[in-house]
């Protein structure tokens, strides 16, 4: 039965907390009320308040402290209730949580996932539609993770959490509430990879490069293109740190293009780092630049304007366009 | 002469004017009235209503153990001063005037008992049972530090101010969780330490807001040393420190940092109250740092020797040692084995910091991650390759 992303990870929260007692969630509202945008809704219900916490309103102490419950042994999930509230707990994942395991060689694990509603498309206040990822991809010791559908939510949330790494997971928040189908029968162990990007449209004409909110974007792009006779190969990296770019690098050796789409800002981000790796990978098959198409370099607008930002059907379809006239 | 009245914030309007004393803002200042003492500047041990009992137990013994401790910290802080000068470490922070605060509190902690650290608290480290040699590495560049934090009970060093108030409450609440409190005898605690600039850090209040919420197993160890590097404490705050506990529902002590056997006791109660589930609680030792903030700093540009001068009459060594002569007959024999023990002990850390290897360029990409990191993984064999080119060229 189709199911949605927010009800396929609050299902792999749960499947969590029954796998390891020491599995915490902590965040504001998470509780009683089930998360503003109830992911976590019913599980401090049945998993009680020690298990559940309803913290201040203080995203630097959530990420202080669950640094310190995961010295003591614990596996704490974070919930920053908006992209644009990371900040105050910047430090913290900066400073401790990326660097704790490498400043004691491996004797101190923290093994934290923050999970972060991100991106825009809900017509929100400024601070609740940000695209943050680059600034933590750039952190060493921080992995950062993406999902796009359903199924990838339930797994990827399991895996992050089973995880000795700090991850962030990023969820693309105008995704939460449409539908698709999620195996959680089959099991952890035997889920798709949480580090390897995927094709999730094959093609033979040009490759789009993309994550989160934009791959049903970037599906709906390639759908469109094929009515015209283009057949475009979409990769969903899912990983945004470390890149899984081999999947991108086989796919453009044989399509000779690559569009590269992301709703956030494009300098110094995950879209400039796929394209500087694959014109050093792939500098003899390219017949065409690679291509960008993102949300600008001003601070995210007011929501009016956001589908003048945001990366739409029609902004892929032109670069796509002027890859293949080149 | 009448105690200075501390100046009460009552109206929201009202600021301390110049000709108000408020106790303990200046460093030229005496602790004010509800300063703990025990054993006053010339080794006179005062009875103290409340805290005497947690230093009932402490025999003649225990204080020559607490003497031996503030020696050789002090010894082991200046060699590491002095390793600097010699171009043996890059950097040096010293403790120099903190030895009773350290030991005192440090001595008071149980072996299950976590700390978490600043980076100043090498005389902390001592009493966990963390070697000396085993800071070196982070002050000459071989390492972050070398100790297990797991089996020690005591946090890396935290070097961005404040952040370890907060991990501290992550795991006193993480305590609480495991029910590792409410026995006096059974219980465990956590004990944080963090300076006088710190307490104007977001994640200072934000640490006492966690642990009052969690009601966690938590002492807050403020070691007043009434300077931010150039910053005198009156920049940091209009009342006293130990005040700003009520606020956040706790209580709040000062005690005389300069004080070992102070310490000692107000730390023990403080550690019962969290022990029992009464936590947390802030001591505030009122110290004052003697040296530079660290050995890049020259102190002499923003503070007056009289200052300082008042400070050597407060020595923390000093009193116990008259103490112990006058009062429990110690002879010279043990003060001076005491200082030839001080004396191995700095000629062992010299040989050891000069013996202390370069790490290879592996070390760089060693424990980013606990699973692979292709990225990582690339970047060690690219980069180990490379430097394998220049050997090849020599062959």
């Amino acid at each position: 039965m189709p199911t949605t992303m927010a009800r396929a990870l609050n299902d792999g929260l749960r499947a969590a907390m029954e796998r390891d007692p020491k599995v915490l969630i902590m965040g504001e509202d998470v509780g009683r009320l089930g998360g503003v945008f109830r992911i976590t809704d019913g599980l401090q219900k049945d998993f009680g308040e020690q298990r559940v916490l309803d913290t201040p309103l203080s995203e630097s102490g959530i990420i202080g402290a669950a640094v310190g419950l995961a010295v003591r042994g614990f596996r704490p999930v974070c919930e920053i209730q908006f992209d644009g509230f990371v900040f105050p707990g910047y430090d913290q994942i900066v400073s401790q949580l990326a660097k704790l395991r490498y400043r004691t060689q491996g004797r101190v694990p923290v093994p934290v996932v923050v999970r972060i509603p991100y991106g825009g498309g809900i017509g929100a206040v400024e601070h609740h539609s940000e695209s943050p990822e680059s600034l933590f991809a750039h952190v060493a010791g921080l992995k950062v993770v993406t999902c796009s559908t359903p199924a990838d939510a339930h797994w990827m949330i399991q895996q992050a959490i089973v995880s000795d790494d700090p991850v962030i997971f990023f969820e693309p928040k105008r995704r939460y509430w449409e539908k698709g189908e999620v195996d959680a029968g089959s099991d952890l162990a035997s889920a798709y990879p949480l580090h390897a990007s995927r094709v999730v449209r094959p093609g033979s004409t040009l490759t789009l490069a993309t994550y989160g909110p934009m791959v049903k974007t970037c599906l709906d792009a390639a759908g469109a293109a094929a009515e015209e006779g283009h057949e475009l190969e979409v990769i969903d990296l899912r990983s945004l740190s470390p890149l899984d770019l081999g999947p991108v690098e086989d796919s453009v050796r044989r399509t000779g293009r690559l569009v590269v789409v992301s709703e956030a800002p494009s300098e110094s981000s995950v879209t400039s780092e796929v394209a500087a790796r694959i014109q050093q990978e792939c500098f003899f098959s390219l017949e065409a630049p690679v291509l960008r198409v993102t949300g600008f370099d001003t601070p995210y607008p007011p929501s009016r304007l956001e589908d003048e930002y945001l990366p739409d059907l029609d902004r892929v379809l032109d670069a796509v366009d002027r890859s293949l006239a080149w | 002469m009448d105690e200075p009245q501390a100046w009460i914030p009552t109206d929201p309007r009202s600021r301390p004017s110049h000709d108000q004393v408020v106790a303990g803002l200046k460093g030229v200042d005496e602790g004010g009235p509800e300063l703990v003492q025990l054993l006053t500047p010339e080794g006179e041990r005062v009875p103290d209503e409340r805290f005497d009992r947690y230093a009932a137990d402490i025999t003649a013994e225990d204080l020559c153990s607490l003497y031996r401790d503030l020696v050789l910290v002090r010894r082991a802080d200046r060699e590491g001063n002095s390793l600097q000068r010699q171009g043996e470490l890059g950097l040096w922070v010293p403790l120099l005037g903190q030895e009773a605060a350290q030991v005192g509190s440090g001595r008071a902690l149980a072996p299950e008992d976590m700390c978490f650290p600043s980076y100043r608290e090498h005389g902390v480290a001592w009493c966990r049972g963390v070697d000396p040699t085993e800071l070196l590495g982070i002050f000459r560049g071989t390492d972050h530090g070398t100790w297990d934090p797991v089996a020690t009970r005591f946090h890396p060093y935290t070097i961005v101010i404040g952040n370890q108030c907060l991990n501290a409450a992550g795991y006193a609440m993480g305590q609480r969780f495991e029910s590792r409190v409410g026995d006096r005898d059974t219980g465990e605690a956590t004990i944080c330490y963090f300076g006088d600039g710190a307490t104007s850090q977001g994640d200072v209040h934000e640490g006492f807001v966690w642990a009052a919420a969690y009601d966690a197993p938590l002492v807050f160890f403020c070691q007043n040393n009434q300077w931010a590097i150039s910053v005198p404490l009156d920049r940091q705050t209009r009342v006293p420190l130990y005040q700003r506990a009520r606020g956040y529902g706790f209580p709040g002590v000062r005690v005389d940092g300069n004080d070992v056997l102070a310490c000692l006791a107000v730390t023990r109660w403080a550690l019962d109250e969290c022990r029992t589930g009464n936590g947390p609680v802030l001591i505030e030792a009122f110290t004052y740092r003697m040296d530079s903030h660290t050995t890049s700093d020259d102190a002499t540009r923003y503070r007056l020797a009289d200052e300082v001068e008042l400070w050597k009459l407060k020595d923390p060594i000093e009193r116990v040692r008259v103490h112990l002569a006058r009062r429990h007959g110690v002879g010279a024999d043990f003060f001076d084995a005491v200082e030839a023990e001080a004396d191995e002990l700095g000629e062992r850390m010299r040989a050891f910091c000069r013996a202390m290897p370069q790490p290879g360029p592996e070390r760089m990409f060693s424990e980013v991650y606990a699973d692979a990191s292709p990225t990582v993984d690339r970047q060690r064999e690219e980069y180990l390759a490379y430097h394998a080119s220049f050997a090849d060229g020599e062959g």
